[in-house]
């Protein structure tokens, strides 16, 4: 037996683990046991993975497409035809339509400097990440606070003495390091207030739950910000030196009193002002989480900017127990990896065909784009014909809400080429599916893991393909070289790839053997609260009065707009997740399938009860996009006015047998409708209906 | 019982099912057989807070147990040294007595295999210093191993109020 160090990849977090391999095959993966963080310890998907690397329904060649899309004809080519096939259709778009016909998404990974060199050297300025679709309008509220964007923030559980979870729901969206400390927090007595209009595991792990209204968030924040300025519970000197708009605030939030918000929220005006008390006893060690997806409602980025805010308040950014500020290699002397997208590359003078970056949509981030507004670009033709499609571990037609409009999108592209490890819907309705190996079947661009102590990880792979499969930056190359850009690709191995990143840091692959990473430092770094807080603002605080917002003509502080509840037989249909599984990724593993093979739908026990619905009966639920049958889960643990899924569900795809037609589709009865200014769409907007069937 | 134990701190565990899959993938099973299974009871309103009850349940290693004398094949056996009933899956002949004759189901139908399969505590890891597969796994260190007489005190109490806790949901 031989153990192999490498990343996690059935979810997003990458999580450390050590693969044990004996003759070329996956035994068992466990957490890497050198990382204090996650001691041996893995998930039920990161164990899973052994069943995605033996998965019989993967990719297993490249596939061109013969019948019509999404009709399952297709013939398999070697890697040579396929790539050739595939260089040569996007040639065909780029001599027609320019290099901005052509569009690309991804999940964010740890090759995404590939892709986006890739983009950047064919001349496209269409790089689209999925992030809108998760936390855009949070990028948004982090920009207009502090300059830097989520992605450089994290939250300190294990030294944190109070922590307000607005519906981020850590025990079931599970990331391993995380959980390890809130349960060790927990333990210490680190005190959780839970909020959500559903009961989750992680709402009966807490102290205090509050059952809010659905859509509320942002009154509830609104009054405990009124509490805590009118009671002086604030951080007078942190506030004093580092926050600009604080006046303006106090003046904003005076009529929002806890019991105003007792009327939108649901929530008690006494619980309002004991949590506003209790919160601010124990500051700066306090966290008001700021939410991690953050596609809920139009008004995602003043509810998540005043999340943000009740941190400030309580002085608890950059402190310890509260939020930091990521370091990265530079933090510490030592340079950081180097990038493709680092090099001299031609630059780019089209707009975003989103319309980020533009008057159109000018806040959200456009280094990832709003993906969202890919259909209505591709069907309108506006502001220029987009007609070519490069897809890379990302399933948008699943991803961005309203199914049926994806797909009539997608049916005006003239090709869409998919990288991925299996059938994803969008792969099923490409012309190609070019075959990922799976993360242990590959090695990828060495990770860089900034925090309060910043780290490198290597994902290496642990056993040989099983099937025709490629990596993906292999994948990228082959298309490069076909058209010409290959010359921004200056690697031809893994170990070039490495290679390439380490040159110059004086760190060499050997430094990785023994523990599969290398910490760069030892002690956590935190800038000096005093002098030394580097926001990246204008003014060098933190915007309560966010010249982002107001050069744009956006107001800093919004009034208000009252939720009004769902019309008769009406509930907004909220969705989240559940521990055994990652967004659209793993319905179809057959371990993960067998912890949840289906969807279901909440329902208030009440409501169920007038409607005729009886806890397992099939039900009908329809919206203004579609409809789809589910099975109802009657029960008291949610808010009457909402119903509940965990996304994913619902696929359409047969040849994931295991999964096909298991559940609801989410997906298919959401509205595509946004936080413009944030840039999420907003998933919890659409009202469905929901009838008993037979 | 076996001189080990396998003990669940419940306030800890987050019914996340890690140890379901890590045992599974750890014995080659696939659909169907669980030797180890997070029984979920709740939430339920206590004090005006929901709390739930994630039970472990695997196999409790009888001193006197039911399962071995009820193969005719001798294939369960208990260990001498530390009292570990295991299956020697060799001769193991899938007629299922083992399964009919266990209180607590313990034993599982690998169909697969058409044999028997239970949790053993992992022989092979515990006899090289490591902990059962389950145990590693677990995200929370809500499961712990070690020499049965080695329970703190205060499981104990925990897992006796849980008993009656659990009572009054029947």
């Amino acid at each position: 037996m031989q153990d192999v160090y490498s990343i996690c990849l059935m979810c997003t977090v990458r999580c450390p683990i050590k693969v044990m391999v004996d003759n070329d095959d996956v035994k068992l993966i466990e957490g890497n046991p050198h990382d204090p963080g996650i001691q041996g310890s893995i998930c039920p998907k990161g164990a899973a993975g052994v069943c995605l690397l033996n998965d019989q329904e993967r990719v297993k060649k490249p596939l061109i497409r013969t019948g019509p899309r999404g009709s399952g004809q297709w013939r398999e080519a070697s890697w040579e035809e396929a790539l050739d096939y595939v260089a040569a259709k996007l040639r065909e778009i780029k001599d027609k339509y320019g290099a901005r016909g052509i569009a690309y998404t991804e999940r964010s990974q740890l090759n995404s400097h590939i892709s986006k060199t890739f983009m950047r050297a064919l001349g496209s300025p269409n790089y689209f990440s999925h992030d809108s679709c998760c936390k855009g309008s949070l990028n948004t509220a982090f920009r207009s606070l502090t300059g830097y964007t989520d992605a450089n923030v994290g939250v300190d559980i294990g030294k944190a003495k109070h922590i307000i979870l607005f519906g981020r729901n850590y025990f079931e969206s599970i990331e391993l390091k995380a959980v390890k400390q809130l349960t060790n927090a927990l333990e210490n007595g680190t005190k959780l207030t839970y909020i959500d209009p559903r009961v989750t595991v992680t709402a009966t792990k807490a102290d205090k739950y509050l059952m809010i209204r659905p859509g509320t968030d942002l009154a509830l924040s609104y009054a405990l910000m009124n509490v805590i300025i009118n009671e002086e519970l604030y951080d007078k000197e942190y506030v004093r030196h580092w926050v600009l708009g604080f006046e303006e605030l106090k003046q904003f939030v005076g009529k929002y009193t806890p019991q105003w918000a007792e009327q939108q929220t649901g929530i008690a005006a006494h619980e309002i002002i004991s949590l506003a008390r209790q919160a601010s006893a124990v500051k700066p060690a306090v966290i008001f989480h700021y939410g991690y997806r953050s596609a809920h409602y139009t008004n995602e980025i003043y509810v998540r900017r005043a999340l943000i805010m009740l941190n400030a308040l309580m002085g608890s950014i950059e402190a310890p127990g509260g939020i930091f500020f990521k370091k990265g290699a530079g933090a510490v002397g030592k340079k950081p990896l180097n990038k493709l997208i680092g090099q001299v590359l031609p630059e780019i003078n089209e707009v975003r065909c989103d319309g980020a970056g533009t008057a159109k949509l000018p806040t959200p981030d456009p280094a990832h784009g709003v993906v969202q507004m890919l259909p209505r670009a591709i069907l309108e033709e506006d502001p220029y014909p987009v007609k070519g499609l490069i897809v890379w571990r990302h399933d948008p037609l699943l991803s961005i809400p309203d199914y049926e409009n994806n797909k009539r999108a997608f049916d005006k592209l003239d090709f869409i080429v998919t990288i991925d490890i299996h059938f994803s819907e969008t792969a099923w309705y490409s012309d190609v599916i070019l075959p990922e190996s799976i993360y242990l079947e590959r090695g990828d661009s060495i990770q860089e893991n900034a925090g309060l102590k910043p780290s490198l990880y290597l994902r290496k792979p642990a056993v040989t393909p099983r099937y025709d499969t490629k990596p993906g930056w292999e994948i990228m190359k082959g298309l490069a070289d076909r058209l010409d850009i290959g010359q921004y690709f200056p690697y031809h191995s893994l170990d070039d790839l490495w290679h390439y990143q380490l040159q110059g840091t004086g760190l060499t692959l050997e430094d990785f053997a023994a523990k599969g990473f290398v910490s760069l430092c030892d002690e956590p770094i935190y800038w000096n609260r005093e002098d030394g807080l580097k926001f990246k603002t204008p003014s060098g605080k933190i915007e309560f009065v966010s010249s982002l917002l107001e050069e744009n003509g956006y107001p800093s502080f919004p009034e208000y707009e009252s939720v009004q509840p769902p019309a008769e037989g009406y509930f907004r249909l909220m969705i989240g997740r559940n521990v055994a599984h990652t967004h659209v990724s793993t319905q179809n593993n057959p371990l993960l399938h067998e912890l949840m093979p289906e969807n279901l739908l909440w329902i208030n026990t009440e409501k169920a009860g007038y409607l005729g619905i009886k806890n397992g009966q099939m039900v009908k639920v329809s919206s203004s996009r579609g409809q789809e049958t589910i099975r109802a889960h009657v029960t008291d643990l949610i808010h009457p006015e909402a119903v509940f899924m965990v996304h994913g569900f619902g696929r359409k795809v047969k040849a994931q047998t295991r999964c096909y037609n298991k559940g609801a589709s989410d997906t298919l009865l959401q509205e595509n409708i946004s936080d413009n200014i944030g840039g999420s769409p907003a998933l919890q907007h659409v009202h469905v209906k929901v009838q008993a069937v037979g | 019982m076996s001189t080990y134990a396998i003990f669940q701190d419940e306030s800890k565990c987050i019914s996340c099912r890690s140890c379901q899959v890590q045992c599974k993938i750890n014995k080659g099973l696939s659909v169907g057989p669980k030797p180890n299974q997070i029984i979920e009871v709740g939430p339920v309103n206590k004090d005006g807070r929901p709390k739930a009850n994630f039970v472990f349940l695997s196999c409790f290693h009888c001193a006197d147990p039911w399962c071995v004398p009820a193969c005719p094949n001798e294939a369960m056996q208990k260990r001498d040294t530390d009292g570990v009933i295991f299956i020697n899956q060799n001769r193991c002949a899938g007629c299922k007595s083992c399964i009919m004759a266990c209180p607590w189901s313990a034993p599982q139908w690998d169909a697969q295999k058409g044999k028997a399969v239970k949790c053993d505590l992992c022989l092979e890891r515990i006899d090289a210093g490591l902990k059962p597969a389950c145990v590693t796994a677990c995200p929370t260190s809500a499961l712990s191993f070690g020499p049965a007489e080695n329970v703190p005190e205060t499981k104990r109490i925990r897992f006796a109020r849980q008993i009656v806790a659990s009572e009054g949901l029947h």
